[in-house]
């Protein structure tokens, strides 16, 4: 692993007893010795650390916040202008196919826009903006590490190092003071659960992961149970569950789009596909994604094929991501059917070992989202 | 107790062979969430792949070590794949097999080989 990447909280995970994998070009924990059935059963029932520091983290800056909202709505179809001053948003890049090319969250910090992209595609995120956004500056910021604490007892455990956390609802940012550090906080995570993500600066990260895991409720928790939590959740991991060959409207997030980037908004269109996007949402996709429930326990994982019958030869779709889920008790998947198999309590085959065995279409998410709103 | 380099443990009970994994085995594959056992009277041969274990990370196969006649599988296992993780040579046990070629027992590991094999 000598030529993968390393985070700031390397040397922590390794005396941690994390077993590292590469992931996205960086060497990550994939589990700690709790193993990833304990870990995500902990972050569900108290508060678990994780370190995401592999992703980017970038500032869009103009003269204002307006400018570089106006400029990053070229690329991501949802409603920049209209967030509020310490709100974040999730939303995603399109290319001019109507494909999506990554998911990030974008938050308004007051004068600038700061978005966190996914390690896989930082770099042509990035260079995606450069060459893209007219009139601001894109700038990576590289000298930060981001944790998320996530957890019922997250608020409690980071409100122990600055009390201004338990003021925030979900999707909020600000600026906190943990130990001295300057640190942006948004109160979000991926795993379902109330949470916050904290960009740290890298120099004082290792010794704020320490204070934080130090607190009883706190435990790490690797990129395997991270999985099998945003799974849960119904969120959609990149380069999985969405990329370039699915659409917003296939991929069910047209709840991140805003009426006034749709057909008959103040802003509608004005972003790369935006002709197939929103026509999609018009006619209706031919295919969406899915929750979906194997029967028995036997997980169905990425790339099992889906059929409408225990018989048929052609498959009508495949599975994207699928797990056992331990909060859920049993095997837990997503994946794209065409739309007449979308309603819910549909069932459809997997083909698993050379067998047929039954799903049903599940509403999203498996567990429910406990977010402060 | 012999040992393949599959991490099969076999203990021999009468005139019956009791197969499961290793603790090795088991803690490489993480948390066993599931595990598919043979039908019982089902005969195989050495390296038919016999049982399929899901832990939270990936699938694996696991191989007859012997030839021979499946004649009880853990039940338990069904409800509570957990056990394997918890008592991989205990209660964590897979099958029993009724062996036709008893002599291949010998060219497995003892306890002492397959500690080498491991380390």
């Amino acid at each position: 692993m000598a030529d993968l990447l390393q985070t700031p909280l390397y040397d922590l995970h390794l005396s941690l007893g994390a077993k590292m994998v590469p992931f996205a070009g960086y060497a990550m924990p994939v589990q700690y010795p709790m193993g990833v059935m304990g870990e995500h059963t902990h972050t569900r029932e108290k508060a678990g650390l994780f370190d995401v520091s592999h992703m980017g983290q970038v500032i869009i800056a103009a003269d204002d916040f307006e400018t570089a909202a106006r400029a990053l709505e070229t690329l991501v179809p949802v409603d920049i202008l209209g967030l509020g001053v310490g709100r974040q948003r999730y939303g995603f890049f399109t290319n001019d196919a109507g494909g999506i090319t990554d998911d990030l969250m974008l938050a308004n910090r007051g004068d600038h826009i700061f978005v966190v992209v996914n390690a896989a595609c930082k770099v042509a995120d990035i260079a995606h903006m450069t060459d893209n956004l007219k009139g601001v500056r894109v700038t990576e910021v590289a000298d930060r590490a981001l944790i998320a604490l996530q957890g019922p007892a997250a608020e409690g455990v980071l409100a122990t190092l600055d009390p201004k956390a338990t003021q925030m609802r979900f999707m909020d940012v600000a600026t906190l003071t943990l130990q001295g550090a300057e640190c942006w906080v948004s109160r979000s995570g991926y795993t379902g659960e109330d949470g916050f993500e904290i960009s740290v600066p890298a120099a004082q990260a290792e010794a704020l992961a320490k204070t934080l895991l130090a607190h009883d409720d706190v435990e790490p928790i690797g990129l395997g149970a991270r999985d099998s939590l945003r799974l849960e959740a119904g969120l959609c991991l990149y380069g999985h569950d969405i990329d370039t060959d699915t659409s917003p409207a296939q991929a069910a997030l047209g709840w991140a789009i805003q009426k006034v980037r749709r057909t008959g908004g103040a802003r509608a269109g004005g972003f790369p596909g935006e002709k197939a996007v929103l026509s999609e949402f018009a006619l209706g996709p031919a295919r969406k994604r899915v929750g979906l429930l194997p029967e028995g326990r036997a997980p169905m994982r990425e790339g099992v094929m889906l059929f409408a019958t225990p018989e048929d030869d052609t498959p009508i779709g495949q599975i994207t991501s699928g797990t056992f889920g331990p909060t859920v008790g049993g095997p837990v998947a997503m994946g794209y059917v065409p739309s007449q198999y979308a309603p819910t309590g549909t069932t459809v085959y997997g083909e698993l070992r050379g067998k047929r065995l039954p799903l049903t279409v599940s509403a999203l998410p498996f567990v429910p989202a406990k977010f402060k709103r | 107790m012999k040992y393949t380099e599959e991490h099969e443990w076999l203990r021999a009970e009468n005139d019956l062979i009791i197969v499961g994994i290793t603790e090795h085995a088991t803690t490489q594959l993480g948390d066993i969430v599931f595990v598919e056992l043979p039908a019982v009277g089902t005969t195989v041969a050495k390296d038919d792949e016999v049982v399929v274990i899901e832990s939270v990370k990936a699938a694996s196969d696991i191989l007859a070590p012997i030839d021979g006649e499946i004649v009880e599988v853990n039940e338990a296992l069904g409800e509570n794949p957990a056990l394997a993780n918890d008592d991989a040579t205990g209660a964590g046990w897979f099958f029993k097999i009724k062996p036709s070629n008893p002599a291949q027992m010998d060219g497995l590991m003892d306890e002492a080989a397959y500690n080498a094999f491991i380390a």
